[in-house]
């Protein structure tokens, strides 16, 4: 496989600073790269020393809720009393996000490395990384890392000699989006059809299979190594904007840049440098219209939005969206955005679990009122209409997938109407879907 | 064992609630009703629905009341604007794939989505232009038919299969609005408990083949009674039409069937709309039976008794209330009887989800309240003693042939009858006598708990109920004796339940004191 | 499913090195129902679909009903419950994808199969197409899946030789 870019000056590689460097993938390699340091380390350490570490770091979810990860650790019982689970989330399917992907790809030991460690800081004897059932590659890529750290001794009833047992576990999921959601993953992994289940219980009271989990996405994973490596005051000191937002944050770009691919950004570098220089802005002849900066269920940005956010946690919110995952859609001038809205509407509908009634009606209802403006067979009404489900959808669910679908329905509307009206009054050319 | 209890408003009521009540619940307590479809009280909650939103002040969304437990101080509404706002959609929600048959739906009238969409949706569609969701109905085995374009996947038959009957054959398949409950080929919803499905399903999805197209249920007769297929003592409701019983459901009793019923308990109503029920009493007349008024036929069981002196024998079917067992034995006070009831014996069927709950063995729904009151003798040594019996009453017993037989030899046989048995030799009175669905009465359960049924229709003919006719005949016996004139009567004076009254059983039953004793 | 001969009987596949491989699973996890997504995987390994003799099988050897499995399996997308082309072939057909073409893609995939609409399988049962949402590799417009080959950058023009591959 082709890829990837040569590193950006403008880039801070961390986690992909072996991206594209095939020798690294291997334990040899990996070691020779300073490779299984950090969890040597940590075997030495006790659980709180390594929680402690972390929070210090600032490091907060990749996957895209951004919640502390130290804290997050820290709400794991301290009894003894039953097993813990770590689960790896490497279902990474949020249209717009591919980055996890790169990691298992380039960098599979930094992934089995940081699970091992987060392991130890939850007291966990076994990590289940559940891998989305089309990364067929980084599957197999995965499947003889963990093979070679098993036979080196890294993980296993002894890890490193230390007389702690860390196991890992491979599972693959076989095509659900839902199963992102961090407990629909769980029943996944448990036979179980993907639904998402009531909160609470949160995992670490009652997770997978009922015992205490901590669940981590793979980017964050993959940061803790050179979090206890190089320190968390390192980690924390690369931010160049809001302390909230510590470290680097892989972005995928793709949709109408010259130069789509993941990049490893620190914290708060502006976002039009990110697209017009490290992406290399539109192609000739094109302008920006939209951005969806953090995977398909957030707000839509317009340019000017777009020219004055900083990249982080922070700086998104400020302008109305958020970082979520880090997967970005960039759109140009040629972009017809109720078409776009319409299909991630319909891949919304698609993936519902069926579970609640307002995302499983609601999403499939949303798509084919979408659709029938496409067709120039929409009402005036249709945008109020829209709006008012969007509402009736919005935060009245087990989990959000619903929201997600209501979001660039609400944005798309509100920042392009005008699309939708030209649809609407004839203006535009009708386009065949759906029906 | 006392509940630490918590105090709240809702909708302006304040309540006190045990800790860990469900706020659906505590709001029951405050009288209000949240609409709901996938909670049910005897099935785990996934709060999937989403219809049972409240609002809880200080709480930034809403919240599903099914599964957030009541927490001290909380200021709930469960009718603000914004909690009404959110049922309204969830109705809308569920009513674009839902087909508008309700005209020939059975569950039209006692649905649960008419009814929260009259009290609570939007009273025009907004899905107009679209097509709906379309799928076969399907067989599901036994009794039950599946329409599915009326589903609303609220999963209470899955969770009732899953977690009650455990006994997962229901499923849901497919994802999005393309779900639906789905059943392995080759597998029947022929488990037992499996018609519970019916009741629990919010809509006419799940439909009974047997009540299919008989009633619109605003045509239906209810009634409370309890079900006569075994020692269980299942709380059910008969449903009528037009003074036949086309149905019978569980009624909810949760010391003794919660929800639920069995199928074959369900199924066993057939027999009190029978058509050739004794009308009159009929008495022996030149050789013949002729049918006369009450009170020669009672004047001629009462003479029977007396002129034939010597040991009785009584055979009671096990339907025959504790009313007229006690009145039967009553009469027979002072003589040397044998008394037994007749007991087929069944398979035991548990529902594996519910602790004591099972179709019993034994295949009668007085056995107990019949020992309690004296009727104790094993029945094929009554029987044995029948062919030298002075007189042999039967009671609502169906004999077999042999049985009949057994008979032969007695002085005399006085009948009360539900259906004539021209088999019976020696015959000297047939009395007619109502049946469970034709009169008041208690039947005594396994454990021990007295349970009362009340009359759902007219009795057939002349029918009487057994206590009356027994203590008429007893009365004749003594001018100073003041036989009961109503099954309340009847029942109070009887001394096993000394201290009870029909009204105090409730809709519930009690434990009779003496039982309780002795199960303890 | 136009496969115009008798389908050859079931053979189960829950024997010598698959059981083995199964059972090496199931001390790694508290419950058999855990196996249940790998167990459909071999099963599908096998059959090229998961048959409901399949189904069956799985069902036996996890405990589980028959209903229970396929209400899983029709859960997940990427299990077959119909037989299908020999290759399978997967597009991403979601916004990012779309954006950049993927449907040109799509047209391409289903006159050069043969395939003729999305969902067919091939007159000489070689290919099935279907559109799919995203697979996560948005940047590399546009990516599917030929059975287990995750294939980038598919154009219009390049797919004739891609197709070329698979007999």
């Amino acid at each position: 496989m082709g890829y990837p870019h040569p590193i950006h000056p403008k880039e801070t590689p961390v986690l992909s600073t072996y991206f594209g460097d095939p020798d690294a993938r291997s334990y040899q390699g990996w070691v020779a790269r300073g490779g299984y340091q950090a969890l040597r380390q940590t075997l030495g350490m006790t659980p709180e020393a390594i929680v402690d570490e972390v929070k210090a770091s600032g490091l907060r979810g990749r996957g895209g809720a951004g919640f502390p990860t130290g804290l997050k650790w820290s709400f794991m019982p301290k009894d003894g009393t039953r097993p813990h689970y770590l689960c790896c989330n490497a279902d990474e399917s949020e249209p717009g996000t591919f980055k996890d992907r790169e990691i298992m790809r380039w960098t599979p030991h930094a992934l089995i490395e940081g699970c091992a460690i987060a392991s130890l800081a939850i007291r966990a004897e076994t990590c289940v990384i559940f891998i989305r059932g089309e990364y067929t590659e980084p599957y197999r890529i995965m499947e003889d890392a963990v093979a070679e750290a098993y036979a080196e001794g890294v993980v296993g009833a002894n890890a490193m000699g230390s007389g702690k047992r860390i196991e890992i576990l491979l599972h693959r999921g076989a095509g659900a989006y839902i199963c992102g959601e961090e407990t629909a993953l769980m029943n996944a992994v448990e036979g179980k059809r993907g639904n998402p289940r009531i909160k609470p219980p949160f995992p670490a009271v009652a997770g997978l299979f009922g015992l205490p989990t901590t669940i981590n996405n793979v980017e964050t994973l993959a940061a803790v190594p050179h979090i206890i490596t190089r320190g968390a005051a390192w980690y924390a000191g690369l931010s160049l904007s809001n302390p909230k937002s510590t470290g680097t944050k892989l972005i995928s770009v793709c949709g109408h840049v010259q130069r789509p691919g993941t990049y490893e950004i620190t914290m708060g570098l502006p976002m039009q440098e990110l697209i017009f220089d490290l992406c290399g802005g539109m192609k000739p002849g094109r302008t920006l219209k939209a951005v969806i900066p953090g995977g398909s269920s957030v707000p839509i940005m317009t340019p000017d939005e777009v020219a004055a956010c900083a990249t982080d946690y922070e700086g998104i919110a400020a302008q109305g969206s958020l970082l979520g995952s880090g997967g970005m859609i960039v759109m140009d001038d040629t972009t017809d955005m109720v078409y776009q809205i319409m299909r991630l509407a319909r891949f919304y509908a698609h993936e519902s679990c069926a579970q609640c009634t307002n995302c499983r009606e609601g999403t499939a209802w949303t798509t084919k009122i979408l659709e029938r403006i496409l067709r120039g067979e929409g009402k005036p009404s249709d945008l109020d209409l829209l709006l008012d489900l969007a509402d009736n959808m919005t935060g009245k669910t087990i989990c959000v997938l619903s929201d997600s679908c209501a979001t660039p329905v609400v944005s798309g509307i509100a920042k392009f109407r005008g699309e939708f009206e030209a649809y609407l009054s004839g203006a535009r050319t009708p386009i065949a879907v759906g029906a | 064992m006392s509940a630490e209890l918590i105090s709240l408003t809702i909708d302006g009521m304040t309540v006190a609630v045990p800790k860990g009540t469900t706020l659906i619940e505590a709001a029951k307590q405050a009288g209000v009703l949240v609409p709901h479809y996938c909670y049910h009280p005897s099935l785990p909650s996934p709060a999937v629905c989403r219809m049972c939103l409240v609002e809880v002040e200080k709480l930034p969304k809403l919240v599903p009341s099914c599964v957030t437990p009541a927490a001290e101080g909380q200021v709930v509404h469960v009718h603000s604007p914004a909690a009404r706002k959110a049922r309204e959609g969830v109705l809308e929600f569920l009513l674009i794939n839902h087909p508008l048959d309700c005209p020939i739906c059975d569950q039209a009238g006692e649905c649960e989505l008419q009814d929260f969409v009259f009290q609570e949706g939007r009273a025009g569609t907004r899905y107009a232009d679209e097509a709906k969701r379309w799928n076969p109905v399907e067989d599901f085995g036994s009794d039950i038919l599946y329409v599915a374009n009326r589903c609303i996947l609220c999963t209470r038959c899955v969770r009732f299969m899953d977690d009650v009957a455990e006994t997962p054959v229901l499923n849901i398949s497919e994802r999005g609005d393309r779900a639906y409950v789905g059943i392995d080929e080759g597998e029947r919803l022929d488990h037992e408990w499996s018609g519970n499905v019916v009741d629990l399903c919010p809509v006419g999805s799940l439909i009974s083949k047997d009540f299919l197209h008989k009633a619109r249920a605003w045509d239906l007769d209810k009634t409370a009674s309890i079900c006569t297929g075994c020692t269980q003592g299942c709380n059910v409701t008969l449903d009528l039409r037009d003074e036949v019983v086309v149905r019978i459901r569980p009624r909810p009793n949760l010391d003794v069937n919660r929800h639920f019923i069995c199928d074959t308990g369900r199924a066993d109503y057939r027999w009190m709309n029978r058509g050739d029920r004794v009308e009159a009493p009929l008495v022996v007349r030149d050789d013949r039976l002729v049918a006369t008024d009450w009170d020669e036929a009672l004047e001629r069981a009462a003479e029977t008794l007396a002129a034939n002196a010597g040991p009785v024998v009584v055979l009671a079917g096990g339907r025959a209330s504790s009313e007229s067992i006690g009145w039967v034995m009553q009469l027979l006070r002072g003589r040397q009887v044998s008394a037994a009831m007749k007991v087929p014996l069944g398979e035991e069927v548990p529902l594996a989800g519910i602790p004591n709950l099972a179709l019993r063995r034994e295949r009668a729904a007085n056995l107990h309240g019949a020992r309690l009151l004296g009727m104790d003798a094993d029945w094929s040594d009554a029987l044995a003693a029948a062919s030298g019996a002075a007189v042999v009453v039967i009671l609502d017993a169906t004999m077999d042939d042999a049985e009949v037989e057994a008979l032969r030899g007695s002085g005399a046989v006085i009948h009360l009858a539900t259906v004539l048995d021209p088999r019976l030799p020696a015959l000297a009175a047939v009395l007619p006598v109502t049946t469970v669905a034709e009169e008041q009465g208690v039947y005594v359960n396994r454990d021990g708990r007295a349970q009362r049924y009340l009359p759902a229709k007219t009795p057939q003919g002349m029918a009487r109920p057994a206590w009356w006719v027994a203590a008429q005949i007893w009365q004749r016996a003594d001018d100073s004796r003041q036989a009961p004139d109503t099954a309340s009567e009847a029942f109070a004076a009887l001394a096993p339940f000394a201290g009870m009254t029909h009204r105090d059983l409730g809709f519930t039953g009690r434990v009779v004191p003496t039982m309780a004793e002795a199960a303890s | 499913m136009s496969a115009g001969h008798d389908a050859p009987p079931y053979v189960p596949v829950f024997q010598g090195e698959t059981k083995a491989r199964l059972e090496a699973l199931a001390e790694r996890y508290p419950t058999r129902q855990a196996l249940l997504l790998p167990a459909l995987w071999m099963v599908q390994e096998a059959h090229g679909w998961v048959p409901p003799e399949g189904i069956a099988e799985i069902a036996e050897q996890l405990g589980l009903t028959p209903a229970t499995v396929r209400g899983v399996v029709s859960f997940y997308t990427m299990y077959h419950t119909h037989p299908v082309g020999r290759h399978f072939i997967q597009v991403c057909t979601t916004s990012p994808c779309n954006m950049c073409g993927a449907e040109d893609v799509v047209r391409a995939l289903l006159e050069h199969s043969g395939c003729g609409e999305v969902g067919a399988t091939s007159p000489d049962g070689r290919f099935t197409v279907i559109e799919v949402e995203c697979l996560g590799a948005c940047a590399f417009v546009t990516p599917l899946l030929i059975d287990d080959d995750f294939i980038e950058s598919v154009t219009p023009e390049s797919v004739p030789a891609l197709l070329a591959r698979y007999s």
